[in-house]
């Protein structure tokens, strides 16, 4: 477990980033069933925060809550604050629209909309205005393609459906199509989920390089991923947040109990 | 009728008798040892019922169908050549009469009527006495075999469940039947239409008015039959008023659906489902009243309000009223195909920062659009079969034109005015009705069968 | 990190491209189509649903005042009716000497004939009724009450025209010069109740005269009615159409003048007939009640005549022959199909089949019923049977269709339990999972019949659209149903029938909200989830 060698490790040449977002306090009920109590965690800047825990502890219902997806959901309730630069995103006067521009969000399944590879890209740049003209609009959609790292596989069939991609390839359109909106965080649940081995590798590699210009958290049911991807790490276990760190620090050398047996596979 | 209620009556009092006896029987067999019997009393006692009844059944079906067509050939065979020199309407006539006559309803006028009638009498005193034998014999027969075949080890069941599954598939066979039934006699009495009017007149000729048609045979009345019977006026009427239902419909129920499923509250859906399902259920009669009465006029007067010649059949009545009335049709189906694109598309776009408006004008719909296509085409088959509504509100005058504000008639209208009322069924006039229905039909189904083909395909996608 | 630091970064200026006042501006634009377009939504609905509502309060305003009708108890000359043979009375004669004596003034022809036609034409035809099941009621006076004219009802319901009635308080001298009435009144009194263009201006213009396709003035003076024809600034003059006009007084005080809304040569029934009709009902002799022959009585070519009752028996008929069809061959054809068949081309064509039958035209139906009922095994034109199997087979894909999902909602486990203590696989059927789908079943049933009870054009296609004056006693009786009838009575001119089709149509919908709301409420009674 230990002997991971992880790229966290390896790159963080700035000492101390500032907090991009911040849970205070967080708490978050389906009805009458609390799933998350008081959770504070910070999403420090430019880094990779992973987010682990076993199976319904709370940890996507948390990254759900830092974009407000929760709100599609009836019955959901929100209490405490969530900060994006300081300013709480759960108060009156926040724009959710703009919120899930500036944290764009990938999801567990690839769901790339039945339209042609070109157009999910541009898809975002679109509603939110973000070329001035169609050469604007193109240079959006390839460099996010480039960047998603999917150019060279998809270059030649730009406007055929998005959906004809491989599971793998069809994450990374996702990933394109969030960062072609050129948002400052990205949120990222269990990405690699539904993908094999090789895409996975393809995708962390690319969450790494991804973390230059953009905040990401990631919901991850692997270790090992959290370990390979993120520099922060925060355990979650039944709602609660236990213990969060450096990622080298909690899987080296945790402090709590609870997160020492769930890294080490007695809970899970 | 009242004959047939009798016999069946009769017949569920056999079966119910020969039921029991059965049962009696098997109990009497088994003894005070019920579990010697394989098969339980019950089981016995509809093996005797279904061995002692079910041929003579079907046989006693059988001959209800073919006794009559069958005593019409012995009849004109017995005529002869004074048979075959009658016309094609007298020769029905004349069996109707000879019926009556042999029934003792009327009094023969000619001699051919009295040898006809005479041969009727004949012919039922043989079969009716024939056909009570036969009955008879399949019955004691299968009474006597049952009777005998009842014992403990004796697998009733088996022959029990075999009949009920012969039974099952029978039903689920009628609906083939149907359609059978549909496509033949479309095809046949069409067939007999085109023998009169030459087929590609009828389909590409533009004037309509089949009450100057002419009656007899050859090629004068052909040609002269082909001029009237041309039926480009009647498509382009039913297509207008369709057109018209179709852009009354589409917008309002896909939008309605689109509110119901995308916005609205719990609440308000569960209060405007309902009333969206009420006016599905409203009969087309009503439609058709409510156009013909009170849209109609209003129209008119408004018309002349504003300086506009409107008729009072107006196309435009008609063609909103109906699609008033396709309106649910439109937005349940609408509802449904929109509620198949999966809850992650939604997200993805929302994840985005996609107000819900551009999620479902750029998301949904696009993805959904084969489900939507494929619900207005069922609402154009719809439109297009649709009857009460025009018969009530739209014209008799096959006029070609586009104008909505003009009278227009329907295929409906036209297969309506052309049988209702009329008992010759042998005229180009009323076999004009079937090949309008067969036109009907035939495009109706290819509307239906793509329609559902791809909305199958569409839900296939997303499963 | 500390609160020092947080406060120190919470300043730093945002970078987002998503915060700049270019995107809040794009984003106000993009709320407000937001917004155009959920208006939109809500204006289609709001659309849809108000067609509803005016459909069905139009139909409700015109349908429920034909529930109600005016009968008249006139004193009646019974003396000539043998009590030994009540079925052999002049009644016809009976009727017009009742309401004639109503009216002895009246002696021109056209007059009499008028007056009688203020009854029924079948008001004979229910006296004799009335007097056959209660004879004695001729010893009493006012025991027969009969039907007034369709005409006389809507009058009286006040649908043939609107009036303002105004009284002058000054005295006018009264001039009687054979039919002829002049009143005249004192300068301007005539101007103070009738409207200003309707007085001449002065006494220099020629006398207005009153055309029957204007103003329609009637003037009441005692007991006398006069229906003016001349109207100058200060006199009124005109033929008296009720009273005696020569026992009037040379001068009277409060005289009365009526103006009717509709002109009398826009309507069908005169000045005449509404006096006629106000004096019957002064009288005492009009009640309104409860429409009985329009509850009890099968078609008539007179509105007043004309009842729902054959219609309801032709429906009831009808329906009962398609269920009785329908609903065992529908159950039995989805048990096989959901339950046995195996899934090879030929159960899929047969399902194929059946969902396009469900779409096919009902008027194709019609077409079958014609060419194979009607005119292939000859059965009777017009008989609920023939119309029942035709309906039948219309119904028969939404019995199967709502059936198989019934029963594909019974989860497994129950057929594994039937089958796992020894029944065979059609015991476990019939026995279990049937009664388990049946309310799923119950409920497409009523459903499937309730649109067959609306269905119309199909049965139009095999001579249901017969005229049938006496009830329907039998499946091969001539019959019509609900929808054809209010088919046939809409296509009548008469203002009655259109309240008779809008009352049909309030029978015929009411009877489909009692389906509809026993398939609901079987739903939410036996409805399961497992």
């Amino acid at each position: 477990m230990t002997t991971q060698t992880s790229l966290a490790q390896t790159v963080d040449p700035r000492p101390l980033t500032r907090s991009k977002l911040v849970g205070d306090r967080v708490c978050v009920f389906y009805g009458a069933k609390q799933a998350l109590f008081d959770v504070h965690l910070e999403i420090e800047e430019n880094r990779v925060t992973s987010l682990i825990g076993p199976s319904g502890c709370g940890k996507s219902t948390f990254l759900r809550a830092l974009n407000r997806m929760n709100d599609t959901i009836e019955n959901c309730r929100v209490t405490g604050e969530i900060r994006l630069d300081g300013e709480d995103i759960y108060d009156r006067n926040i724009d959710v629209v703009e919120l899930r521009a500036r944290v764009g969000m990938v999801f567990q399944k690839p769901n790339p909309f039945p339209k042609s590879i070109y157009e999910n890209v541009a898809y975002g740049p679109k509603i939110h205005g973000l070329a001035r003209s169609k050469a604007d609009l193109d240079e959006i959609v390839t460099s996010s393609i480039r960047r998603a790292g999917l150019w060279e596989e998809v270059k030649d069939r730009l406007q055929e459906p998005g959906t004809g991609l491989s599971g793998g390839q069809q994450q990374r359109l996702c990933i394109a199509r969030a960062i072609a909106t050129k948002p400052e965080v990205l949120l990222m649940d269990e990405p690699c989920s539904a993908l094999d081995p090789i895409a996975t590798a393809i995708i962390e590699e690319l969450i790494d390089e991804l973390r230059e210009n953009f905040t990401i958290v990631i919901v991850t049911h692997s270790m090992q991923q959290a370990a390979r991807v993120s520099q922060k790490t925060a355990f979650f276990h039944l709602g609660k947040l236990i213990e969060e760190g450096a990622t080298g620090d909690i899987f080296t050398n945790p402090v709590n109990k609870q997160t020492q047996d769930y890294i080490t596979g007695r809970i899970g | 009728m009242t004959l047939g209620l009798i016999a069946l009556l009769a017949f569920a009092a056999a079966a119910a008798i020969l039921f029991v006896v059965g049962m009696q029987r098997a109990n009497a067999l088994a003894g005070a040892q019920i579990s010697s019997l394989h098969s339980t009393p019950v089981y016995h006692g509809s093996f005797l019922a279904i061995v002692s009844l079910f041929p003579a059944f079907l046989l006693g079906l059988v001959w209800a169908a073919v006794s009559e067509p069958l005593a019409d050939f012995v009849v004109v065979r017995g005529l002869g050549t004074d048979f075959d020199a009658l016309a094609e309407p007298d020769r029905n006539t004349l069996l109707r009469f000879a019926r009556a006559v042999a029934a003792g309803t009327a009094d023969a006028t000619s001699e051919i009527q009295q040898r006809a009638a005479d041969l009727f009498q004949r012919i039922d005193q043989i079969s009716t006495w024939g056909i009570a034998a036969i009955l008879a014999v399949l019955i004691l027969g299968g009474l006597v075999f049952g009777w005998r075949a009842i014992a403990p080890a004796y697998r009733a069941r088996h022959v029990v469940e075999r009949t009920v599954m012969a039974l099952l598939i029978a039903a689920s066979a009628v609906a083939i039947v149907t359609t059978l039934g549909i496509v033949l006699s479309l095809i046949f009495e069409s067939i007999r239409f085109f023998e009169k009017v030459p087929f590609f007149q009828f389909l590409f000729g533009t004037h309509w008015s089949p009450q100057s048609a002419f009656e007899g045979a050859g090629a004068e009345t052909s040609a002269r039959n082909g001029e009237v019977f041309g039926a480009i006026p009647v498509f382009t009427g039913t297509l207008l008023i369709t057109a018209i239902a179709i852009f009354v419909a589409a917008p309002i129920g896909l939008m309605s659906a689109i509110y119901l499923s995308e916005y609205a509250t719990p609440r308000v859906r569960s209060i405007a489902k309902p009333l969206l399902e009420v006016l599905a259920g409203i009969p087309t009669v009503v439609y058709g009243f409510f156009a013909a009465l009170t849209v109609a006029p209003l129209f008119r007067q408004f018309g002349s309000n504003i300086g506009l010649d409107v008729s009072s059949e107006s196309a435009l009545a008609a063609g909103l009223i109906m699609g008033v009335m396709i309106i649910p049709f439109v937005s349940s189906l609408s509802d449904d195909v929109i509620n198949a694109v999966p809850q992650s598309l939604r997200d993805g776009s929302a994840g985005l920062g996609a107000t819900k408006s551009e999620t479902i004008q750029k998301v949904i719909i696009p993805a959904a659009l084969p489900g939507i296509v494929s619900a207005l085409m069922l609402a154009i088959s719809r439109a297009i079969g649709e009857t009460m509504i025009v018969v009530m509100a739209a014209g008799l005058a096959a006029n070609l034109t586009a104008n909505p504000l003009d009278a227009v008639t329907t295929v409906t209208v036209q297969i309506v005015t052309l049988l209702v009322g009329d008992q010759e069924f042998d005229s180009a006039k009323t076999l004009a009705a079937f090949a309008l229905g067969l036109v009907l039909f035939c495009v109706t189904l290819v509307l239906n069968i793509v329609a559902l083909q791809v909305i199958r395909k569409y839900r296939e996608q997303y499963d | 990190m500390t609160d020092q630091l947080m406060s120190q970064y919470a300043t730093a200026e945002t970078r987002s491209i998503h915060t700049t006042s270019d995107a809040r501006g794009r984003l106000k634009r993009r709320y407000r189509s937001e917004a155009n377009f959920k208006a939109l939504g809500v204006a289609a609905l709001a659309t849809a649903i108000l067609f509803l509502v005016v459909l069905l309060s139009s139909i409700v305003w015109k349908g429920i005042p034909a529930f109600v009708y005016n009968f008249a108890s006139l004193p009646l000359d019974v003396a000539g009716v043998d009590r030994t043979d009540l079925a052999k009375a002049n009644y016809d004669g009976i009727v017009k000497a009742a309401i004639r004596a109503q009216f002895p003034e009246l002696t021109s022809r056209g007059d009499t004939r008028l007056v009688a036609s203020l009854m029924s034409s079948g008001a004979p035809t229910v006296l004799r009724d009335q007097v056959q099941d209660d004879p004695a009621g001729l010893d009493r006076a006012g025991a027969y009450s009969l039907p007034i004219s369709d005409f006389a009802d809507l009058y009286l319901k006040g649908q043939i025209s609107s009036s303002t009635t105004s009284t002058i308080a000054a005295t006018a001298t009264v001039r009687v010069d054979g039919d002829k009435v002049t009143l005249t009144f004192p300068a301007g009194a005539l101007a103070t109740v009738l409207a200003a263009d309707a007085v001449p201006a002065n006494a220099a213009t020629p006398p207005r005269q009153l055309l029957a396709t204007d103003l329609s003035l009637l003037v009441y003076v005692g007991d006398v009615v006069v229906k003016a024809d001349g109207l100058t600034t200060t006199t009124v003059s005109g033929a008296a159409i009720l009273g005696d006009a020569t026992k009037l007084p040379a001068s009277v005080n409060a005289v009365r003048l009526r103006s009717l809304v509709v002109p009398e040569a826009s309507r069908k029934f005169s000045d005449k007939e509404i006096v006629w009709t106000d004096a019957l009902v002064e009288r005492g002799y009009v009640r309104t009640g409860f429409n009985w022959i329009f509850a009890t009585k099968g078609a008539s070519r007179e509105a007043e005549m004309a009842g729902i009752l054959g219609a309801v028996i032709g429906s009831a008929l009808t329906l009962i022959v398609t269920l009785a069809l329908a609903f065992p061959v529908g159950v039995a054809a989805a048990i096989y199909l959901e339950e046995f068949a195996p899934r090879n081309r030929w159960t899929t064509f047969i399902e194929v089949n059946i969902n396009n039958l469900a779409a096919v035209p009902s008027i194709v139906f019609g077409l079958l019923g014609l060419a194979v009922f009607l005119n292939f095994f000859g059965f009777e034109r017009s008989a609920p049977y023939v119309g029942g199997f035709v309906l039948a087979l219309m119904t028969l894909p939404t019995i199967i269709i709502a059936s198989r999902v019934a029963l594909r909602s019974v989860p497994p486990s129950i057929r594994e339990g039937a089958l796992g203590i020894g029944a065979s696989r059609l015991q476990a059927v019939f026995h279990h999972v049937l009664p388990l789908a049946m309310p799923g079943i119950l409920t497409g049933a009523i459903i499937g019949m309730a649109r067959a009870l609306g269905e119309t054009a199909p049965l139009l296609m095999i001579g249901m659209v017969a005229f049938v004056v006496d009830l329907p006693n039998g499946f091969a009786s001539a019959a019509t149903v609900l929808p054809v009838q209010i088919y046939m009575w809409a296509d009548f001119p008469e203002p009655a029938f259109e309240q008779r089709t809008s009352a049909g149509i309030l029978v015929l919908l009411v009877f489909l909200v009692a389906m509809n709301l026993t398939a609901i409420i079987l739903r939410r009674r036996f409805e399961r989830r497992w």
